[in-house]
């Protein structure tokens, strides 16, 4: 640059870029440093917890580690094979997907009822969220609690209340043609709150221009309903159902609590059998195996939800 | 950017106080469309409270009236708080309690803490490695925790943390979720406050601590509450890690004492609401960060 007939000029302009570039990748280096040391304390947590874990369980589930710490060699895909061929991994897998199926279809429908109701403008919103989505907030120990005593044959709320009519009610819990559908029941009414929630918040986020241009067309409330409601909320429902899905599928703690997975083991679910088979069974490996055949099923159901989101977000 | 900072705002004031708005165009379609729901609402708002008004209406009767059934329990007229008094008198559920606690208060100030450094870096400063970080946390989100709870409970032990309040604790402090409500939130907030700042010549932490975390008090807030119920409640991980009576949080020392009550129905649902008393006086207190904090995260989740 300094060539030609550039003498005096040039140099210096050269000179004031060289520097602020220099202080410009200074800048970007500390910034590149002051990100890492931000992101720091989370990301060591998340490996630490997260990450290591994931890890650490594919790793043992080919190995033949008992809850002892013994056993530790490796025996390559035992485990892995002995679940696909363990028919109780098939049946508590099927009970997992009956459970989903059960309670998928009216969580995401009866919580859009409720949101599309209570967005109808009564007063009283509180009490309307308070009594739909408390609930949600209590701790699986104390909702079983609320629901073993509903459900109890003799002395319960549901079987008196039915003995008013005559009817002798079933033993709910205990008994295998019911279980299943009491422990459906206890679900969607504990869990319901957080779609109704979504559902309403996407309610009030519909355009009131729509339903005036309806309303001058003439249309009435269900026309309304149908055609700028329900179109409205189908981003939402996408997303609920496959929360939905994903939450469903990694039921636990009522189950355990309620029915421990009987009777017959008729509701166990997944997860339940893969504490029986690590911490009751002391077989952690071949507990892990089982795990990661479920995480795979719970990784497809996500990517399926990216599929479906990206080739929407395409469209719009 | 100013239309993506009222965006929280916008959602909160629709989520809380939209409703008179809508009833306009709703109302003029025919008076018994409007009868016919509220009625469904009224019908709907009464199941779903009879779980928990049965489970008060027992607790407040003696356990021998308890025992005789729905029906007795119904018509007993003569409440006693002696279910609570013989529980609350006894040692273990105050200990229960205190490590309720201490544990979902030190994992939800961890959490916010972490949190919120995360998504600052991720929402304010252009680093090699941001796309990496962001792609990691967003496939955090896929891995369920229930599936890491075998691998978990050997790391702790490795660790020599099991029976101790940080095995339950700093499992739950990685929050993907925490991470994306806040950066969601964090984009929303206008450049220009912090440029002022810098001007002054405050430092990143500075701009981080005293600027941009004062403007995101309802999100810190959504997400200090929600940590706080989820962690409270949760059963599996103390279930798992804590076998010491004296550390078990509520929800576990409820679930392994309810065998030994018995018959004693009047005390089990006394117990339950115990649980899940502090949980609802927050709910009373901070409905509206609560909700919020719901829809945020299930909005970005």
């Amino acid at each position: 640059m300094t060539t030609a007939d550039g003498l005096v000029a040039p140099p210096r302009a050269a000179d004031r870029t060289d520097h602020l570039s220099a202080g410009r990748s200074r800048r970007r280096r500390s910034e590149n440093l002051r990100g890492w040391i931000y992101c720091a304390p989370f990301l060591i947590a998340f490996g630490l917890f997260l990450i290591w874990p994931t890890l650490y369980g594919l790793w043992m589930s080919f190995t033949g580690t008992s809850l002892a710490g013994t056993n530790t060699q490796f025996v390559g895909l035992d485990n892995w094979k002995e679940a696909l061929g363990d028919p109780q991994v098939w049946t508590s897998l099927g009970n997992t997907a009956w459970f989903t199926l059960l309670s998928t279809i009216p969580l995401v429908v009866i919580a859009m009822v409720l949101a599309v109701l209570v967005n109808l403008g009564l007063p009283g919103q509180w009490f309307w969220r308070l009594s739909f989505f408390m609930p949600f907030l209590l701790a699986s120990t104390v909702v079983s609690q609320f629901w073993n005593w509903m459900y109890n044959p003799q002395l319960g709320l549901i079987n008196t209340f039915l003995g008013w009519f005559g009817i002798t009610g079933p033993a709910w819990l205990q008994d295998p043609s019911t279980a299943m559908i009491a422990v459906v029941i206890t679900t969607v009414w504990w869990t319901i709150g957080f779609n109704f929630l979504l559902y309403l918040a996407a309610l009030q986020n519909i355009p009131d221009q729509l339903y005036e241009a309806a309303s001058l067309d003439g249309a009435g409330g269900w026309r309304k309903f149908l055609s700028i409601t329900l179109p409205q909320l189908a981003p939402t429902t996408v997303l609920v159902l496959v929360l939905q899905l994903l939450a469903s599928l990694k039921v636990f703690d009522q189950i355990y609590q309620m029915t421990g997975g009987g009777p017959g083991g008729t509701t166990r679910p997944v997860l339940l059998y893969i504490y029986e088979v690590g911490f009751t069974g002391y077989r952690l490996g071949y507990a892990s195996a089982i795990s990661y055949i479920f995480f795979f099923l719970i990784i497809i159901v996500s990517i399926a939800y990216m599929v479906i989101a990206s080739r929407r977000s395409v469209k719009a | 950017m100013t239309a993506t900072a009222t965006t929280p705002r916008k959602r909160r004031s629709g989520v809380s106080g939209a409703a008179p708005a809508r009833t306009a165009p709703v109302r003029d379609s025919g008076r018994s469309f409007v009868v016919v729901s509220r009625v469904v609402l009224v019908a709907l708002a009464i199941l779903w409270l009879i779980p928990t008004v049965f489970a008060v209406k027992t607790s407040l009767t003696e356990n021998g009236i308890a025992a005789l059934g729905a029906q007795e329990i119904l018509a007993d007229l003569s409440p006693t708080l002696e279910s609570y008094v013989t529980l609350l008198s006894q040692g273990d559920i105050w200990n229960w309690y205190l490590s309720s606690f201490l544990t979902a208060i030190v994992t939800a100030v961890l959490t916010l803490l972490f949190a919120s450094m995360a998504a600052f870096a991720l929402s304010r400063l252009t680093f090699v490695g941001r796309t990496l970080i962001y792609l990691l946390i967003i496939a955090g989100l896929m891995i369920p925790a229930q599936v890491l709870i075998v691998p978990l409970f050997e790391e702790l032990r490795f660790l020599q943390l099991l029976n101790t309040y940080w095995a339950v604790i700093l499992p739950q402090v990685p929050s993907v979720l925490a991470v994306f409500i806040f950066k969601s939130f964090f984009d929303g907030i206008p450049k220009e406050l912090e440029e002022a700042a810098r001007v002054d010549g405050a430092g990143l932490w500075r701009i981080y601590w005293s600027v941009v975390m004062p403007l995101s008090r309802p999100v810190t807030a959504a997400v200090a509450i929600l940590t706080f119920v989820w962690t409270w409640n949760n059963l599996l991980l103390p279930l798992f890690v804590l076998s010491n009576p004296n550390l078990m949080t509520i929800p576990v020392g409820l679930a392994t004492v309810q065998g030994t009550f018995g018959l004693r129905y009047a005390d089990i649902q006394a117990g339950a609401i115990l649980a899940a008393l502090p949980v609802v006086v927050l709910y009373l207190f901070f409905q509206r960060q609560i909700v919020e904090g719901v829809t945020g995260s299930g909005i970005k989740g």
